[in-house]
């Protein structure tokens, strides 16, 4: 059992008194437990049981204008004693920083709404092995699927984040996980390829068979790739691939990119960066919503923003730190983006895949190719060609390369946004981005 | 003095106690064990004239792990007590319940050791830290009126596992880990651009650092931003490539290594799982994946299973020799552990991994491969890379690269990701040169979402035919 509230609240105000009596003159401390459950299955027998029940802890200590950190694992009183003590006399050592603070008391979240995000039910190994099973039997009834391996994961989370403001609140979050990986073969090659689901609640899961299917059919049609010539083409990012999109521009505004200036956002408040009609929005009270929360890692409440409206920036993600460096308030975005997505497009996807004569769709890429300091952007690359709104063929060893600022610019949307992931995006199509091939 | 962690003092569950409940539950497995893990590390950070983090972290915690045939069972906690072992013990025993198996006893020993046992974390004051980071971001901020940003940090940690198996017998080892890094960002006339420079390894930072050696990192970094500034768009397409010596080995470990684990081979997912004994390589080539050199990120004294490294010869003079083997994956294949059984931690079950994976030298100079070639490309210095090991395709991200026309090294080119097939890449290395040289430390692998300190080492090499990815067609 994941621990209780009152347990995690007792670590951390153990921890605030005690480094309040060190000399601490500000603190705050995350207190966390999670427990998960995990099997594993392999052409559809099981393969592995994992459980774990990981505790941690982490404190901050300010003296003044500073700072310095501790994170543990051992939440004996014993080890937390030495710990706090070393940070305490870390932090008197530290240099300081004038825009060190926590963050200003009147931004720190007053209620917490329930978003619904813990699901009490909790589901058997038993039950996970029958899942699996329908899951990985629809996954290999096609012979050309040659290794299926599949997951069920189930997750219950506790925190407490506490300040010596008087801050202190936390909540229980739930998660069901199940994956599938498959691997197929032909004459002259073999192929990989996935499907996944993650829901708040189990109920909420989608059919075992239906993720199976999807995996396995999505693996074939990869099979017998061809690699085509270097040339200037349409492309279009399948939304896995188009939500990694939207992550970069999200690191692109984190205010530690732009007040060190490190982004090629920075400045751009109130500028066109995107194409017209394009509106990306960062909502953290979807009821249960993978990304939810009521406030950031400093306790800051998280208001719904509008970060992207027609095209224009309109906001950072703002923490207390560099809010400070920029003079800018905190709007609650300490440890990033909560429920973050493009708003749907104006034309189906059917639409989308007829806009050019001849496009290539992307549903994977590899490689660490983008750059937010320069905004190039270059991947390897695995998908299809598409010509007349028709998937022809399989292409893989090829890479894409543009640059977001231009990316950003040429960018369509189809109506088809889902909430799969924390961060979601609707099919994109970016025109004009060069391939490189044979 | 041992700077050995004592495991049980602090708890209600004594070592025999804990011996008998290992024994008990791995009764009628294949193999298993009780680890346990004591770390402690820390992060000085220099960022944007300032010190921006000091933290340490210590970290407690222990993995039982049970196998059965193809089955393992793991469990994870913090908690060092009889409680916690005894339901890790129970949620093993409910997986592996129909377990008939016998265990296996057998684990070689070896007295090498590859590093001392030092806690590197403890040999340099706070503030002789911050005093080198402030050095640092001061000597390339006046050497170069172009930097518009420095962060440089220290990463120190010291691990101490040991590793119980059923009957008792107990493996040890005390892992030193440190590493420094710098990264300067230049600017000129509105354009931007980052170089990152970093030395590592298993000793202290004092080895690494005396006598102001960290100034050649800075220059290392400075070096490369300031190469960047002057690139031009990278050309796209297939043609002839030459890699620098060393790091840009991560090529080898990428295109190679990855699909020679032995885990991915008994499953048949690699695209290299039928290939043993058969040429992969041009001939010339030789590929081994070594832990035992003194003193280097990837090496171990014993794996996280207890077995003791090796340096394991992959590919010899083109032919494929042996895959990297955990117990596990060792015990199904018929064959025997290599020393590569990793984890990130304990809470993360054992796979096969790369230590050290190296190229060894040739005949060729850097100079005759540069000349054999009319229009392609010299990369020198690599971000990162990545491997799908099903389709066999790769890719890895330029940091510093040139283009090379008519044999001659032209102007260098924008950061670009170079993408090739791994079964077949070393069937186009057509020249391997003289000059092997070793990464300086600074490697991190990722698989199924672990990270471990890894090493590469190549000589330079060319390679007949790669896509480059840029965007001037």
């Amino acid at each position: 059992m994941v621990k209780d509230q009152e347990f995690l609240e007792d670590k951390a105000s153990y921890c605030l008194d005690l480094a309040k009596k060190l000399g601490a003159t500000e603190s705050s401390v995350v207190v966390k437990n999670s427990v998960s459950e995990t099997v594993n299955f392999r052409n559809k027998r099981l393969d592995e049981s994992n459980r774990s029940d990981d505790l941690g802890i982490s404190i901050t200590t300010y003296i003044g204008k500073k700072k310095s950190s501790i994170s543990s694992s051992n939440l004996l009183d014993d080890n937390l004693n030495i710990l706090i003590e070393k940070c305490v006399e870390t932090t008197k050592n530290t240099p300081e920083d004038e825009f060190n603070s926590l963050p200003d008391r009147d931004l720190l979240a007053k209620e917490v709404k329930d978003l619904d995000l813990y699901d009490e039910t909790y589901i058997e190994n038993d039950q996970k092995i029958d899942y699996l099973k329908k899951l990985e039997s629809a996954a290999s009834s096609d012979e050309k699927i040659i290794n299926t391996e599949s997951s069920f994961a189930q997750n219950k989370s506790n925190f407490v984040l506490a300040n010596s403001e008087g801050f202190c609140d936390g909540y229980k979050t739930s998660s069901f996980t199940a994956s599938s990986v498959t691997v197929a073969k032909d004459e002259k090659s073999m192929e990989r390829d996935y499907e996944y689901t993650s829901k708040c609640f189990l109920k909420d899961l989608d059919d075992a068979a239906v993720l199976g299917k999807l995996a396995a059919n999505q693996t074939i049609r990869k099979l017998s790739p061809k690699k085509i010539g270097s040339e200037k083409i349409a492309i279009i990012f399948d939304k896995r691939i188009a939500k990694g999109i939207l992550s970069n521009f999200a690191g692109a505004i984190s205010s530690s990119a732009i007040s060190r200036g490190t982004s090629f956002l920075k400045d751009k408040v109130n500028q066109k960066v995107f194409s017209d009609n394009i509106n990306v929005v960062d909502k953290p009270d979807i009821l249960k919503g993978l990304g939810s929360r009521n406030f950031d890692n400093e306790g800051v409440k998280s208001d719904t923003l509008k970060l992207v409206d027609q095209g224009i920036l309109k906001h950072y993600l703002i923490d207390t730190y560099n809010g400070k460096k920029l003079n800018l308030k905190s709007n609650g975005r300490c440890g990033g983006t909560s429920n973050l997505y493009f708003e749907n497009g104006n034309i189906s996807f059917k639409d989308l895949l007829n806009s050019s004569s001849k496009s290539l769709y992307i549903t994977e890429t590899i490689g660490h190719g983008s750059n937010i300091v320069t905004g190039d952007y270059s991947v390897g690359a695995t998908g299809f060609l598409v010509e007349n709104g028709e998937f022809k063929c399989p292409i893989n060893e090829i890479t894409i390369a543009g640059n977001f600022k231009e990316m950003f610019q040429s960018i369509t949307l189809a109506n088809d946004l889902e909430f799969k992931y924390a961060t979601n995006s609707p099919t994109m199509l970016i025109e004009g981005m060069v391939v490189a091939g044979k | 003095m041992s700077l050995m962690s004592n495991f049980f003092e602090k708890s209600d569950l004594s070592r025999s106690e804990a011996e008998n409940i290992i024994s008990e539950t791995l009764q009628k497995c294949d193999d298993g064990e009780l680890y346990l893990e004591n770390s402690k590390s820390e992060v000085i950070l220099l960022d944007d004239n300032k010190i921006k983090n000091s933290s340490y972290n210590s970290d407690l915690g222990f993995g039982f792990r049970a196998i059965s045939d193809e089955v393992v069972a793991y469990s994870h906690s913090n908690e060092i007590s009889k409680n916690s072992l005894r339901q890790s013990s129970k949620n093993l025993k409910s997986t592996l319940k129909s377990a008939k198996g016998t265990y296996n006893h057998e684990i070689p020993k070896s007295n090498k050791k590859y590093y001392d046992n030092i806690n590197p974390i403890e040999q340099k004051s706070l503030n002789e830290k911050i005093k080198i980071l402030n050095d640092v971001n001061s000597y390339l901020r006046s050497k170069n009126d172009k930097v518009k940003q420095v962060t440089a940090n220290f990463l120190g940690e010291q691990k101490s596992v040991e590793i119980i198996r059923s009957g008792g017998e107990t493996l040890s080892d005390v892992r030193p880990l440190i590493r420094f890094n710098v990264s300067v960002m230049l600017e000129k006339d509105g354009r931007k651009e980052t170089g990152v420079y970093g030395v590592g390894g298993r000793q202290s930072y004092d080895s690494y650092l005396k006598d102001d050696n960290w100034k050649s990192v800075c220059d290392e970094a400075l070096r490369i931003a300031s190469v960047n500034l002057e690139s031009k768009p990278a050309p796209a397409g297939e043609m002839k490539v030459v890699l620098g010596p060393g790091w840009p080995a991560i090529l080898i470990h990428e295109a190679v290594g990855h699909g020679l684990e032995g885990d991915f081979n008994r499953k048949k997912t690699s695209a290299f799982h039928n290939l043993m004994g058969q040429k992969v390589a041009s001939e010339g080539v030789t590929i081994v994946d070594d832990g035992t050199i003194d003193n280097r990120r990837g090496s171990l004294t014993i794996d996280d299973e207890g077995t003791p490294t090796e340096k394991t010869v992959l590919i010899e003079n083109g032919i494929l020799k042996n895959f990297m083997q955990d117990r596990l994956n060792a015990r199904l294949m018929k064959t025997r552990s290599t020393g590569s059984g990793r984890r990130e931690n304990y809470r993360h079950i054992v796979m096969p991994r790369m230590r050290n994976t190296m190229m060894l030298s040739g005949n060729q100079t850097q100079d005759e491969m540069i000349k054999a070639v009319d229009k392609g490309i010299f990369a020198v210095s690599f971000g990162g890379g990545q491997v799908d090991i099903t389709s066999g395709k790769f890719v890895f991200n330029c940091t510093e690269a040139y283009e090379i026309v008519n044999g001659k090294i032209g102007s260098p080119i924008k950061g670009a990701t170079l993408i090739g097939d791994g079964p077949s890449i070393l069937k186009e290395v057509s020249m391997v040169g003289n000059d092997m040289m070793m990464d300086p430390g600074i490697g991190t692998c990722g698989k199924a979402g672990q990270g471990v300190p890894v090493g590469v080492a190549q000589p330079s090499i060319l390679i007949n035919k790669m896509t480059v990815g840029g965007t001037k067609l």
